[in-house]
């Protein structure tokens, strides 16, 4: 576990692009934000972080990754939810948090990986957040420019329409495509089904270093926010 | 040359060889078999492959069930620990699937001690209003 405070893992310029030396200076063009996304969020003592390296493995490898993290993040948030023999009402209680927490976990970790910019190598991460009343969750990565159009405006139709139409609206389009790749039902179901608040901070970055047809290359890195009640 | 010679397969043997077909698969992280006699389709472990692509087996398996058109499916969850949005998207397809063949009732079983399917499983129903759901 890291133990760096909220205020420095907030920054785009540090946490998910730093890293590698040879990335140079960072500097955010533009920050657009959508939903509910709470920009600083109250120093905390107990929280976690996981950081991937993209590139170290294919995706089909790293996959089953996804689900080990998210079970693990999983099982550490019940820790702060004991069982109770005599209470069955508090064992059923962390039997949902971590069921909650296992699912969400792993939809936005598949996120992270399947939407990746995979020519960055900026880094992959996760970060839960454990406040009174509520688990939060901070997953961040790198996206293509071309894709953020599309993604924002999926975003609108998420924040505008209601959940349970539009869930079972894409339930029903999915099964009529065939060759879909994309179920597009990880954030409908953590709306419709978890109560889960969404947030989303896009941040346009430009680096220091010359890309190698000698431009200035720019990355956007996606903050995804989820708050789950408990 | 005998009389009784074919060749090619005729539409009884390909019914014969789609029934032949993987009736079960199994991996390290799930099982998924279909029980003719109970026209039952049993579902263990977690299911959370990648995408619809990875999903092809099991949706080959399940649309050779709904094929078959038995009068009742029943798909049993209770040892389904773990579904992902994929499989949320898979087993909503065979829902509608077996919808659209009308003459086929559904039953999805599910557990209590399951968190996700209290959540999740009704959603089924508002894709197929006559599945019987039942929560034990």
């Amino acid at each position: 576990m890291m133990t760096l405070p909220w205020s420095y893992l907030n920054s785009a310029k540090n946490l998910p692009l730093d890293s590698q030396e040879h990335q140079g200076e960072l500097t955010i063009m533009e920050t657009r934000v959508f939903g509910e996304f709470i920009e600083a969020l109250p120093e905390q003592r107990e929280y976690l972080v996981m950081g991937f390296s993209p590139s170290s493995f294919p995706l089909k490898q790293r996959w089953r990754n996804n689900g080990l993290s998210a079970d693990f993040l999983a099982d550490y948030m019940t820790t702060f939810f004991p069982g109770d023999e005599d209470d069955p009402s508090a064992g059923k209680k962390q039997a949902e948090i971590r069921s909650a927490v296992s699912y969400i976990a792993n939809e936005l970790l598949e996120n992270t990986m399947k939407f990746n910019d995979e020519r960055t190598p900026n880094i992959i991460s996760i970060q839960l957040y454990l406040n009174s009343d509520k688990i939060v969750f901070v997953a961040t990565n790198s996206v293509r420019q071309e894709a953020v159009p599309g993604f924002q405006e999926f975003i609108q139709e998420l924040l505008t329409e209601d959940p349970g139409d539009l869930y079972i609206r894409q339930l029903e389009k999915n099964a009529a495509d065939e060759g879909g790749t994309s179920s597009r039902l990880g954030y409908l179901t953590m709306i419709n089904d978890y109560h889960a608040k969404l947030g989303w901070k896009f941040e346009t970055l430009s680096s220091d270093t010359d890309g190698i047809s000698g431009d200035k290359p720019l990355a956007c890195a996606v903050t995804t926010m989820v708050q789950l009640i408990v | 040359m005998t009389k009784d010679l074919k060749l090619l397969p005729s539409e009884d043997d390909l019914k014969d060889y789609s029934r032949l077909r993987a009736m079960e698969i199994k991996t390290q992280d799930y099982t998924i078999q279909y029980d003719e006699a109970a026209t039952t389709v049993n579902c263990k472990g977690s299911f959370r492959l990648s995408g619809m692509e990875e999903y092809g087996p099991i949706v080959d398996l399940l649309d050779s069930v709904a094929d078959a058109e038995p009068p009742m499916i029943t798909l049993n969850l209770r040892d389904l620990e773990f579904l992902n949005s994929s499989g949320i998207s898979m087993l909503s397809k065979f829902v509608i699937k077996v919808r659209q063949k009308k003459n086929i009732q559904m039953v999805v079983q599910g557990s209590k001690d399951i968190p996700w399917q209290g959540k999740s499983l009704k959603n089924l129903q508002r894709l197929m209003p006559s599945l019987e759901l039942q929560l034990e």
